[in-house]
């Protein structure tokens, strides 16, 4: 394999399974982007309750994937569903990546008390099981979007850190590393610019995999109401406010399930697909 | 001998080091939401005198060190205090309800542990072939569906669409195999395939090895190879990681257990967070943080029992 690659050409030359990833990935960014010209009904609007999917709207229109108990259009819903999903899920990602790459290098390259002290901090947020963590922020900070980002950084960064403390401890170790710093070159444009592209390629398919974790975890607090603050449309809280009927009006959890399973399966085998790419090459 | 208990000790200081520090974040943590618990005990209709009266009466208001020290003593002696939603002793509640979520947790390793193992074994084996792949695709699949996603459909499947099992596992005629069925099941698919996953790297990866192939070349069949050769090298890391799991697995307990109304730790813990119940989400807190450290240090122990390189004296089946 050439070692000129662009972007565009690796993605080009997945497998299936990782162009279906793409697919539904790309799918659910459109949807979120173009949420108020896909969206048939407003979502916060009480039209028919507990409509069935397929039923003709009063107003003109089909419910296609039915109502919920207030009378709002599922699919209107599961559309605008899609914004604080993906978009928090990307944001709290990338801030986890901010904090989380910023320790790892500065542990891996400083070393000494340093790398003691932020590795010791991320084994003890890493021994909480994530949702116990969530839980915690949450119960303290009260359910809003920035505290459902903020839980999710500090869940997430801690293993972030440690690839990159370990990326970074290899790294450090080379000689043209030694040359820079030889040179005179600042610590932190040799941490930019020669141990972190280094650590780009496994850490792209780490990203794409924990913006699904995000998603769950987003999806999971939505669950447990301790997400976002109703009545905005959101997956994992349509799931927990149709589930007392679910056995009566299946419709109600089912399509806000097929979404976030749908993003997250698609944002995990785009990451097997770069992953097994960058082997590759 | 001496080595032993000395890293035995180590690893002991160290568990209490975390603890303490976890609890001490979670102490501070839990301090921005004060307010709150009068909210909760009062009703939203008290005054914000009766509120501070509350709280004063029942030592909120004394300064943060003070508490969090009388607090840890307390805990260190088993008097883990009132739970102000429940009205009853912490350590009288959690301990029966760990035990309901032991025997969810305990089934869900039931299933999973045999299921990944065979699966993955079966896909490394031979790395690249059709079984192989439908293997990894599932197991991606599956892993990346949410508890409360996978315990939808499941549901849709055997409650509503066949009528086979319960929706809800509320065991209120005492333990019922059909109640756990769902749960567990859910439990088990959600790590499953990430076991199956790290189970055929490791397997595809001892099968690459030259002893492999001289193996192969002496004219042994593939079942003796993978038997007798491959398979204690390739369990060293699947069983460190069924160990290391155990956090998720915790996580997706308290998930599967309000899907299913299961009344165990994680339906505790959840309702203490509902209820600002702060001395109670602590409690629950440092259950958690002790489960997922232990499990760790034993992780650790088999890694080094299993792989004979590591123990002293060791090498001789390397």
């Amino acid at each position: 394999m050439t070692p000129a690659m662009t972007p565009a050409r690796r993605l080009m030359v997945l497998k299936p399974s990782a162009m279906i990833g793409l697919f539904l990935v790309a799918g659910w960014l459109l949807v979120a982007a173009l949420a108020p010209w896909l969206a048939p009904f407003d979502p916060l609007t009480s039209l028919t309750p507990l409509a069935s999917p397929g039923t003709h709207a009063p107003g003109g229109g089909i419910f296609w994937l039915g109502t919920d108990l207030l009378g709002r259009d599922i699919l209107s819903r599961v559309i605008y569903g899609a914004r604080p999903v993906v978009g928090l899920s990307v944001l709290a990602t990338s801030t986890a990546y901010l904090v989380g790459v910023s320790a790892g290098l500065a542990a891996g390259y400083f070393r000494g008390a340093t790398d003691a002290i932020l590795s010791f901090l991320a084994s003890v947020v890493l021994s909480f099981p994530v949702l116990v963590l969530y839980i915690v922020v949450i119960v303290a900070l009260g359910a809003s979007y920035a505290n459902v980002v903020l839980a999710v950084t500090f869940g997430s960064a801690p293993a972030i850190f440690r690839i990159v403390r370990a990326i970074a401890l290899d790294i450090a170790g080379r000689d043209y590393v030694a040359a820079s710093q030889a040179q005179g070159e600042r610590a932190h444009r040799i941490l930019i610019q020669d141990i972190l592209p280094n650590a780009a390629p496994p850490l792209l398919v780490d990203f794409c995999l924990r913006i699904g974790y995000s998603a769950i975890t987003i999806g999971a607090l939505g669950f447990l109401g301790l997400g976002l603050p109703p009545p905005t449309p959101d997956w994992g809280g349509m799931v927990a406010e149709g589930r007392a009927m679910a056995l009566a009006f299946p419709h109600l959890v089912i399509f806000p399930c097929l979404a976030i399973s749908s993003l997250v399966v698609g944002l995990s085998l785009l990451a097997d697909g770069l992953n097994a790419e960058g082997r590759r090459g | 001998m001496r080595e032993t208990l000395a890293d035995l000790a180590r690893r002991l200081g160290g568990l209490a080091l975390t603890m303490l520090v976890v609890s001490f974040l979670v102490f501070l943590t839990l301090e921005f939401n004060v307010e709150g618990v009068a909210v909760k005990v009062l009703g939203q209709f008290s005054t914000p005198d009766q509120r501070q009266a509350w709280l004063s009466e029942n030592g909120y208001l004394d300064p943060f060190a003070i508490r969090y020290l009388r607090w840890l003593l307390d805990f260190v002696r088993g008097h883990w205090g009132t739970s102000t939603y429940y009205h009853e002793d912490i350590l009288k509640l959690i301990l029966p309800r760990l035990g309901a979520s032991a025997i969810l947790a305990g089934g869900g390793l039931l299933v999973m542990i045999p299921m990944s193992l065979i699966l993955g074994v079966a896909a490394g084996a031979k790395e690249g072939s059709a079984l192989d792949r439908s293997i990894s695709l599932v197991s991606i699949i599956t892993t990346s569906i949410p508890e409360f996603a996978t315990a939808v459909f499941l549901s849709a499947v055997f409650v509503i669409g066949l009528g086979w099992l319960p929706g809800v596992s509320t065991m209120a005629a005492g333990l019922s195999l059909r109640e756990l069925i769902l749960p567990v099941s859910v439990l088990a698919l959600a790590s499953t395939g990430y076991i199956a996953r790290m189970t055929r790297a490791s397997m595809a990866e001892v099968m690459a090895q030259p002893y492999i192939r001289m193996a192969r070349l002496k004219g042994a069949s593939p079942a003796r190879i993978i038997l007798a050769h491959a398979l204690r090298n390739a369990l060293i890391t699947p069983v460190t990681v069924i160990m290391l799991q155990i956090p998720w697995i915790l996580s997706g307990v308290i998930v599967v257990e309000v899907f299913f109304a299961y009344r165990g730790f994680g339906t505790l813990l959840y309702q203490a967070s509902l209820n600002a119940d702060v001395y109670l989400v602590e409690a629950c807190a440092m259950v958690s943080v002790l489960t997922v450290v232990v499990s760790q240090t034993i992780a650790d122990l088999i890694y080094v029992r299993l792989d004979p390189r590591l123990s002293p004296g060791g090498g001789r089946h390397s």
